[in-house]
């Protein structure tokens, strides 16, 4: 696992270097330069999920296991999103998540349920240090995607490398405690699998091109997260601009 | 781990399809209330037709029809089928919507059962350009609420949406992608696009 994850990290480097810098895109519009070898990877990650899917189809178990278990996989990735609240200059999400964190933790037993957004409405703000990075004013890059982690841009992976050797529980835990951190993060993924199965299904699978439904989904949902709007009025589709019938 | 991007984007497609069936036609002089009540009511059409116990085809059929009076389906599919629209013959667009709309409702139906109980909140509607934006809240149990951006017209002489767009996610925008490489695939060739679409989704 270990070993897999840096090799991961030192084909996301490659990747980053090999082509950085241009423009940021408009919206709606993506700068794929690297698309052949993209897609070869897309194929490689999707067969990975096949396999990972087929894996896990003996676990069946009651859905709120399955989401205790996603809300305990999610909780472990609140100090990190903390951390990156804080160097992007932004106070309000690094409190909420910190409360969180201490609530579900505590009174949620280890993460399993979430208390702190069900009872006290504090929920989850997402963000990493790919956010961070945008913060700072870097540019968006290429789309690339990365074995086993999926789709990406060079912004957002060295992002992701980051965030994997900053990560305050990857850093505080060890031995045991970090086996059992993984175990925590590998149930999530499981029961993220299990819950959202039929969409994943739909992009992966049963599109009929995976890989540029998943770029324009990643995209658009990414630059979303980041800019926090939906879209510019000037670029909206209206397709009553042109005459209604032909 | 991208692991939280990943999730909300799942909910977002997901909502995209639940959202798609279950959208009113609100007045284009809409004041929040009013429309906060269609949607309402639209919602609870939709939980419905699922509570009726109906399953595949049957509850497929149900949400095509709910589809079909909210949605501007001759639009939406052929800004789908984009610029191939263009030589398409009428006929071709005619059998071509029927087939666009029963694979949408396939689509996204299947995938229905996962956003049960998702309520809308209306926050209030802008004109852009030549329509009508209606932004509502999504809530949905265990999750963070979120944006859902419903774009509505009544150049079809009826107030019907024509898109929607999900924590940013553009439903038309995917479907364009979609139907643009079912087309690739067949060489350009509509009908044996429109056959395809008849088992898709």
């Amino acid at each position: 696992m270990q070993s897999l994850t840096l090799q991961t990290g030192a084909l996301a480097v490659c990747a980053v270097l090999a082509g950085c810098g241009g423009a940021p895109p408009q919206e709606e519009q993506f700068w794929d330069p690297h698309e052949e070898q993209n897609r070869s990877t897309h194929e490689f990650n999707k067969n990975l999920d096949q396999v990972f899917a087929t894996a896990i189809k003996p676990i069946v178990l009651p859905d709120p296991v399955f989401v205790g278990f996603s809300n305990a996989s999610s909780n472990l990735g609140l100090p990190s999103k903390v951390v990156n609240s804080v160097l992007q200059g932004r106070a309000e999400p690094a409190v909420e998540n910190t409360l969180r964190f201490v609530i579900n933790s505590t009174i949620g037993i280890g993460g399993l349920f979430d208390p702190a957004g069900s009872v006290f409405g504090l929920h989850e703000t997402d963000t990493d240090f790919g956010e961070t990075l945008y913060v700072w004013g870097w540019s968006e890059g290429a789309y690339i995607v990365l074995p086993v982690v999926g789709p990406s841009t060079e912004r957002d992976a060295v992002g992701w490398l980051v965030d994997l050797a900053l990560d305050p529980v990857n850093v505080m835990f060890e031995g045991q405690d970090a086996v059992a951190v993984t175990g925590v993060r590998i149930a999530g993924k499981i029961a993220d699998r299990k819950r959202f199965g039929d969409t994943v299904d739909s992009v992966l699978h049963e599109s009929a091109d995976s890989y540029a439904q998943t770029r324009l989904l990643y995209l658009q949902s990414r630059r979303y997260q980041l800019s926090g709007r939906q879209e510019n009025d000037a670029d909206a589709f209206d397709p009553y601009e042109d005459p209604y019938a032909e | 781990m991208r692991n939280e991007p990943t999730r909300r984007t799942l909910l977002a497609l997901g909502v995209a399809g639940a959202a798609a069936l279950a959208l009113p036609a609100p007045a284009l002089a809409l004041n929040d209330a009013e429309a906060s009540a269609l949607i309402q009511r639209a919602v609870n059409d939709v939980n419905a037709a699922i509570a009726s116990g109906k399953s595949g085809s049957a509850l497929y059929a149900d949400f095509e029809r709910i589809f079909t009076r909210y949605a501007d389906v001759p639009v939406i599919a052929r800004s789908a089928l984009g610029t191939a629209a263009r030589s398409a013959s009428s006929a071709q667009m005619s059998v071509f919507t029927t087939a666009f709309r029963g694979y949408l409702s396939r689509k996204y139906g299947k995938r229905f059962r996962e956003f049960i109980g998702t309520r809308f909140e209306v926050q209030g509607a802008r004109p852009v350009k030549t329509f009508y934006e209606v932004k509502t809240t999504a809530y949905m149990s265990g999750q963070a609420p979120f944006e859902v951006l419903w774009h509505v017209s009544d150049k079809s002489g009826r107030d019907l949406f024509f898109n929607l767009i999900i924590e940013g996610v553009n439903m038309l925008a995917s479907e364009r992608t979609e139907i643009g490489a079912m087309l690739d695939r067949r060489r350009g060739n509509i009908d044996a696009l429109i056959a395809d679409l008849k088992t898709a989704g």
